[in-house]
């Protein structure tokens, strides 16, 4: 069963490149898939296929533009930050916690801080973030998950836990 | 009325990638540098790829810029954490006005530590 979700998935993804459905095509994705499959699906994280559980899918869906407002919010931040000729960064690795356990979960709040403003992940060990933050604003762990990760965890622990 | 979006999201994509640039070269070390370029390159490339679907309309060109835009999304920040992550690791300090480093203090005792 997982097999098989993996194969329509990577075959969905096949058939959207090439957009034709002429035999060769669909051969070579067949085979492709097949050998992709067998090669990676031991890594590949089941968790994955419930976001298509309806509820789950309704927060992706809200997640989705908090997590748009949050990148273009940071990209005005960036401008500012590099047109001001003061410079006005105060950078340091700060570290949080996060309550999410399942793999995928943290996959996305990892990549969800790294595009939001002033933020990027540099490590993950156990349960702690450790964060480039390129605006410090204190040095304390749990001001600082309030700040930086709240907000996402709130909806990721409704889609992926 | 689709061109004139496209042409908007084409100007703001570019904006964006160029002050993603100006951001590489002036911010201090590779952290920083690090963070200019994930962020305002992925959302600059994303709206660029993004107009293309405003200029051809539906069809196999731009859906094949719609599956790049997922897969910018999910590599850009994959890549920059790797990055920054083996630069820490690799013993490159951060700049000298940085207020704190944690990751440091926590890897004091480390044995790989250089």
């Amino acid at each position: 069963m997982k097999r098989f979700i993996h194969f329509f998935i990577i075959m969905t993804v096949w058939l959207l490149l090439t957009w034709s459905l002429n035999w060769q095509e669909l051969l070579v994705g067949v085979l492709v898939a097949l050998f992709a499959e067998l090669l990676l699906g031991d890594i590949f994280p089941i968790e994955g296929v419930r976001i298509f559980h309806p509820r789950r899918f309704f927060w992706l869906i809200v997640y989705f533009w908090v997590f748009l407002w949050a990148m273009i919010r940071s990209n005005f931040d960036v401008a500012y930050r590099v047109l001001n000729i003061y410079l006005p960064i105060n950078p340091g690795i700060v570290k949080v916690r996060t309550k999410l356990t399942s793999d995928m979960g943290r996959t996305f709040l990892a990549n969800s801080i790294t595009l939001t403003p002033g933020t990027m992940t540099v490590d993950m060990i156990g349960d702690h973030l450790y964060i480039h933050w390129i605006n410090v604003q204190s040095p304390d762990i749990q001001k600082d998950t309030e700040i930086i990760v709240r907000h996402f965890e709130r909806i990721l622990e409704r889609i992926f836990e | 009325m689709s061109e004139t979006i496209g042409y908007i999201l084409l100007t703001v994509g570019i904006v964006f990638d160029v002050l993603g640039c100006i951001g590489l070269v002036r911010l201090p070390d590779v952290y920083n540098r690090l963070q200019a370029g994930t962020k305002c390159v992925t959302l600059g490339t994303a709206a660029i790829l993004l107009s293309v679907l405003f200029f051809t309309g539906f069809n196999a060109i731009s859906v094949k810029a719609l599956l790049c835009i997922w897969f910018i999304l999910i590599t850009s920040p994959t890549a920059a954490h790797a990055i920054s992550r083996a630069a820490h690791r690799s013993g490159i300090r951060l700049w000298k006005g940085s207020v704190l480093d944690r990751y440091a203090e926590d890897r004091e005792g480390a044995e790989d530590k250089p």
